[in-house]
């Protein structure tokens, strides 16, 4: 290493380094910085409240139900998204034709916003009234129209909110497991079927599934934070211009709510909020970084 | 059959845009509408309360500002990480890393108030240049530059380049397809980003075409059929740039080292 070298990276990582700087520890470390103070209405803190934001923030009845609301939300969308999306991948896999057609009909929907999917799951496939199009299939088998987003009990609103995402992502992910299936060696396959293996449940357990296992990681773990940093479709679904219902509010949208909606505007609670939430994703990613060993390759 | 229910939402989208509000609330559900309304376009281009023609041109104007600053800035730090003998490049790059563990959800509110104390609220400069600094666009350089062989670099050293002319002349030239899957990927989450759009945003004129649709979206009693046009039009700039590059988007993600191994 020469002086060259060390200007040479500077010249070469600096400008990032500078941004990342300004915009992500700066931000983090104010965010600390606040949570310890009253910021209403302002984002410069006004007087130090040390951990009373925190202990506003644990015992808040809807921070908390936010976290309930994620935790369904995942138990709901992490399986569904795994499964569906491999099941997408094996089977386009397997097309003898049309493949690149196929692949790309699954695929197109991640290039949509979910502003875009959420403005037609609310109001034509999922929209309460009677012309909505999935009231209008119910309605050929007699049943009546059912409020999609507004039926609490039981909590339809979750067909809503996970179909529309299931829709936007499974073509991504799909993708990801394309790509691994596609570096599985056809040597093992021969191997399997010399041996006697039929081809069917028996090779894809125990041949196909345990190559993918890095994918699988990987899908889950992308999965589980996309599903944590849930925002847009359940802003755009859920509220409207009365307001947003008191359920299926994600931490997220909570959090947009506190600290810079029309309501609260406490960025002193919001910051407390964030570091609640950053504390508990460390927590779980070292869990599973635990559980699933991910990160060896890092 | 999978691929038509796939489809199906892509159908509503011009189908509801190009019906009258009539037809769309009609009880009877009709596959087509019967009369195509080719005007709905002209309406929707001069409706009062929505700017929606400057919000489709800020939307233009961010995702390639954010673009063409991303791909110079991102691949600059991961040619560094990957090529550069400096005895701090680890702690840089475990130091990078350490931001993608944080998620938007708790750095939104931090990044709003640096933005707002910069005084960029409503602001190109609040909504293009925090986006430019992408820790997971350095880690896939990254990846991708310490695969790029050493050869093509050291014949440009023997021929009296420095770094610099290294990197712009041998490795972006050689990189093109690489660099292509990162820019589709950028322009797709730069056209579709809302969250911070949302909150940066405030003035109607410098709404992004999502923050408009949203607005036309939560609006009370909005006018459904023009609501689905914007949605329709909104998303054919990106799907013809998916169409097209299709092919290197897939190899980017493809290649992204999220399929581990």
């Amino acid at each position: 290493m020469t002086r060259r070298d060390a200007r040479a990276f500077w010249l070469f990582v600096g400008p990032f380094l500078l941004g990342l700087a300004v915009f992500a520890y700066l931000p983090i470390g104010w965010s600390a910085y606040l949570s310890f103070f009253d910021a209403r209405n302002t984002v410069t803190p006004t007087e130090f409240v040390g951990l009373g934001n925190y202990g506003h923030m644990l015992t808040d009845e809807p921070f908390l139900s936010s976290l309930g609301t994620f935790s369904v939300f995942a138990v709901f969308i992490v399986p569904l998204t795994f499964v569906l999306s491999l099941a997408l991948a094996l089977g386009v896999n397997q097309l003898r034709f049309a493949r690149a057609f196929f692949r790309s009909v699954f695929f197109l929907p991640f290039a949509c916003s979910y502003v875009v999917a959420s403005l037609i799951w609310k109001t034509s496939l999922f929209s309460g009234v009677r012309y909505g199009l999935a009231n209008t299939v119910l309605s050929v088998f007699g049943v009546d129209p059912v409020a999609w987003t507004g039926t609490v009990h039981p909590p339809l609103y979750w067909v809503v909110l996970v179909t529309a995402r299931l829709w936007l992502q499974l073509g991504f992910y799909m993708i990801l497991f394309i790509a691994a299936l596609q570096r599985i060696p056809v040597q093992l396959y021969e191997a399997a079927w010399l041996d006697g293996a039929k081809p069917g449940w028996p090779v894809f357990r125990h041949i196909t599934l345990p190559q993918l296992r890095a994918t699988a990681v990987a899908v889950l773990l992308l999965n589980l934070i996309n599903a944590y940093q849930a925002f847009d479709e359940f802003y755009n679904i859920m509220g409207d211009a009365r307001g947003y219902p008191p359920f299926a509010r994600p931490p997220l949208v909570y959090l947009y709510y506190t600290s810079l909606g029309s309501g609260g505007q406490d960025l002193g609670r919001g910051s407390a909020g964030a570091v609640i939430l950053a504390l508990l994703i460390a927590l779980v990613t070292v869990l599973q970084g635990r559980v699933l060993r991910f990160g060896r390759a890092a | 059959m999978a691929a038509v229910l796939f489809l199906l939402p892509f159908y509503l989208l011009l189908r509801n845009g190009l019906a009258s509000r009539a037809d769309l609330t009609s009880p009877q559900w009709t596959f087509f509408p019967s009369t195509v309304h080719w005007e709905n376009l002209s309406r929707l281009f001069s409706l009062s309360d929505v700017p929606f023609a400057r919000s489709l041109l800020n939307s233009l104007l961010v995702a390639t500002l954010q673009t063409a600053g991303l791909l110079v800035i991102c691949s600059l730090a991961g040619y560094g990480l990957a090529r550069i003998p400096y005895r701090h490049s680890r702690v840089v790059f475990y130091a990078v890393l350490a931001t993608l563990m944080i998620p938007t959800s708790v750095t939104f509110v931090p990044s709003f108030v640096v933005v707002s104390s910069l005084g960029w609220l409503s602001d190109f400069r609040g909504l293009v240049i925090p986006g430019l600094f992408s820790a997971f666009s350095v880690f896939l350089f990254r990846q991708y530059f310490l695969d790029f062989p050493r050869e093509l670099e050291e014949a440009g050293r023997v021929d009296g380049l420095s770094r610099w002319g290294v990197f712009w002349r041998i490795v972006v030239p050689n990189a093109k397809g690489f660099f292509a899957a990162i820019a589709v990927i950028t322009v797709i989450g730069s056209w579709n980003a809302f969250l911070w759009p949302l909150i940066i945003a405030q003035s109607p004129d410098s709404w992004t075409v999502q923050v408009a649709l949203s607005g036309l979206l939560t609006a009370q009693n909005p006018q459904l059929n023009l609501l689905f046009l914007a949605a329709a039009v909104s998303i054919l700039p990106i799907v013809l740039l998916f169409a097209f590059l299709q092919r290197y988007l897939v190899r980017g993600v493809a290649e992204s080292g999220l399929g581990g191994s």
